[in-house]
């Protein structure tokens, strides 16, 4: 297999990437890592006009903490993410979930910000983004947005970016509180999709309640779904069975999944609820072992 | 469009349209056919290079991408009719049968054990998990690369005394 026909740029600055977008708009397809995108090409889902490469530009790659936020570059490798040690602690959930993405040589040219665009409703990151609270930094050539995770997937393969932006940048704040969290995923074999997964990240404040709650499914709709009635559920409560239980039947409730090779609706609901219930005991646990 | 790498040391140079997969340049451009094709579709990892010194899966990577970058090919292992380390274990424990994924299993081992000197078996396990043998001799592989990572410990110790 092997794609259709395209013209190939490398530029070496951003402003080009944003120029060339701005002249070609949908005709046009960026490539980070291609993990996504060349698979598409080579099966013809996708057959742009032009490929704009941004391996090329500086300063799309690293994960940095300053202002209160963690800021991952767009082009950072799932497999720099694994490698981030520093972030146990402030967000568990990015560390669980990098090594789950597909298999160590895909996680070494695939990208988050690629990852994230691709929109695939069984991409895991973003389930992740969305239980964070991630921000997301998208360029073009009339200046800069910064798109919420919630809302940013409207559907399978559809997201708010527009054709002329390129996304640079993944911020997700850190603030007070001891934090915690996990990345829970099914999958029928090592490297697959998942059949269900659910990304899970919580804060105590200083009287030991939960401050805040972030709930991402994966692979249970339409898009990555975040489980707004389940974190809603838990904030401003002391954590018990109880209150873990109820929020994980609110998860499960949220997701919309369908029957397919993987297993059935109700299965499927089913592992979302029981996921979101484990992952929140860990996540929990976590948090009341951190120091703040 | 003239595309250049370092091809095992070597500067390497060919022609290729954009749309080239790294794989198709490797062996019908360069004419190095140890780069084998299996699945076509990312998933075997028989088309295992290492790019700038990490396995990539080169059937899901255009030539274009690796324009003046550095890679390694299963020829790129033996050093002046020397094997390397894990071609030695591969020998030793017998780590292949019909050994088409053998080139893949091998770069994805040496890379591991240059980053991890001393994996555990379940490391290699997570190490080869994008690397798939049909005649499921997995057994072997990752015996072989135990056995590579031995080598290194008992040369490198030998370097020092």
């Amino acid at each position: 297999m092997f794609p259709a026909a395209f013209d190939y740029i490398a530029p070496g600055a951003l402003d080009e990437v944003l120029s060339l977008l701005s002249q070609h708009g949908d005709d046009a397809k960026v490539l980070a890592g291609g993990q996504s995108l060349i698979p598409l090409l080579k099966l013809r889902f996708a057959s742009p006009v032009i490929v704009i490469d941004i391996g090329r530009v500086d300063g799309l790659e690293g994960i940095r903490q300053e202002n209160g936020h963690v800021r991952i570059g767009a082009r950072t490798r799932h497999r720099d993410v694994e490698s981030a040690t520093d972030l146990r602690g402030t967000l568990d959930v990015l560390l669980d979930a990098a090594p789950l993405i597909s298999d160590p040589l895909i996680r070494n040219m695939g990208t988050v910000g690629g990852s994230i665009c691709h929109a695939d409703p069984a991409g895991d990151w973003g389930a992740v983004m969305l239980a964070v609270g991630a921000e997301f930094v998208v360029r073009s050539s009339g200046g800069e947005r910064v798109l919420p995770a919630v809302g940013f997937f409207e559907g399978p393969f559809t997201t708010g970016l527009h054709a002329d932006e390129v996304m640079t940048e993944i911020r997700i704040p850190v603030g007070a509180g001891r934090s915690g969290g996990t990345y829970l995923k099914l999958e029928r074999k090592v490297g697959d999709f998942a059949s269900v997964a659910t990304a899970v990240h919580v804060v105590l404040g200083g009287d030991g309640r939960i401050s805040s709650a972030g709930i991402g499914l994966c692979a249970v709709g339409a898009q990555s779904i975040k489980a707004t009635a389940a974190e809603a559920a838990l904030v401003g409560q002391t954590p018990s069975d109880a209150v873990i239980a109820e929020a994980a039947r609110l998860a499960g409730a949220a997701a919309e999944p369908k029957a397919d090779i993987r297993g059935s609706a109700e299965y499927k609901r089913d592992v979302a609820r029981v996921f979101v219930q484990r992952g929140l005991h860990t996540a929990i646990n976590r948090a009341q072992g951190a120091t703040a | 469009m003239k595309i250049t790498v370092n091809m095992n040391g070597a500067e390497r140079s060919a022609e290729a349209e954009p749309r080239t997969l790294l794989v198709d340049f490797i062996r019908t451009k360069l004419g190095m056919t140890g780069t084998h094709i299996g699945c076509d579709t990312s998933n075997c990892g028989a088309c295992t290079v290492l790019l700038d010194g990490r396995p990539v899966k080169s059937c899901t990577v255009l030539a274009v991408q690796v324009e003046g970058k550095n890679i390694t090919t299963v020829e790129g292992l033996a050093k002046g009719g020397k094997l390397h380390p894990i071609q030695e274990g591969f020998h030793a424990e017998h780590g292949l049968q019909c050994g088409f994924c053998t080139p893949g299993m091998m770069l994805v081992g040496a890379a591991l054990i240059e980053a991890n000197p001393h994996p555990t078996e379940d490391e290699i396990r997570w190490g080869i998990s994008g690397n798939i043998c049909r005649c499921t001799g997995y057994m072997n592989i990752v015996k072989a690369i135990q056995h590579a990572a031995a080598a290194n410990a008992a040369e490198n110790i030998a370097g020092v005394a």
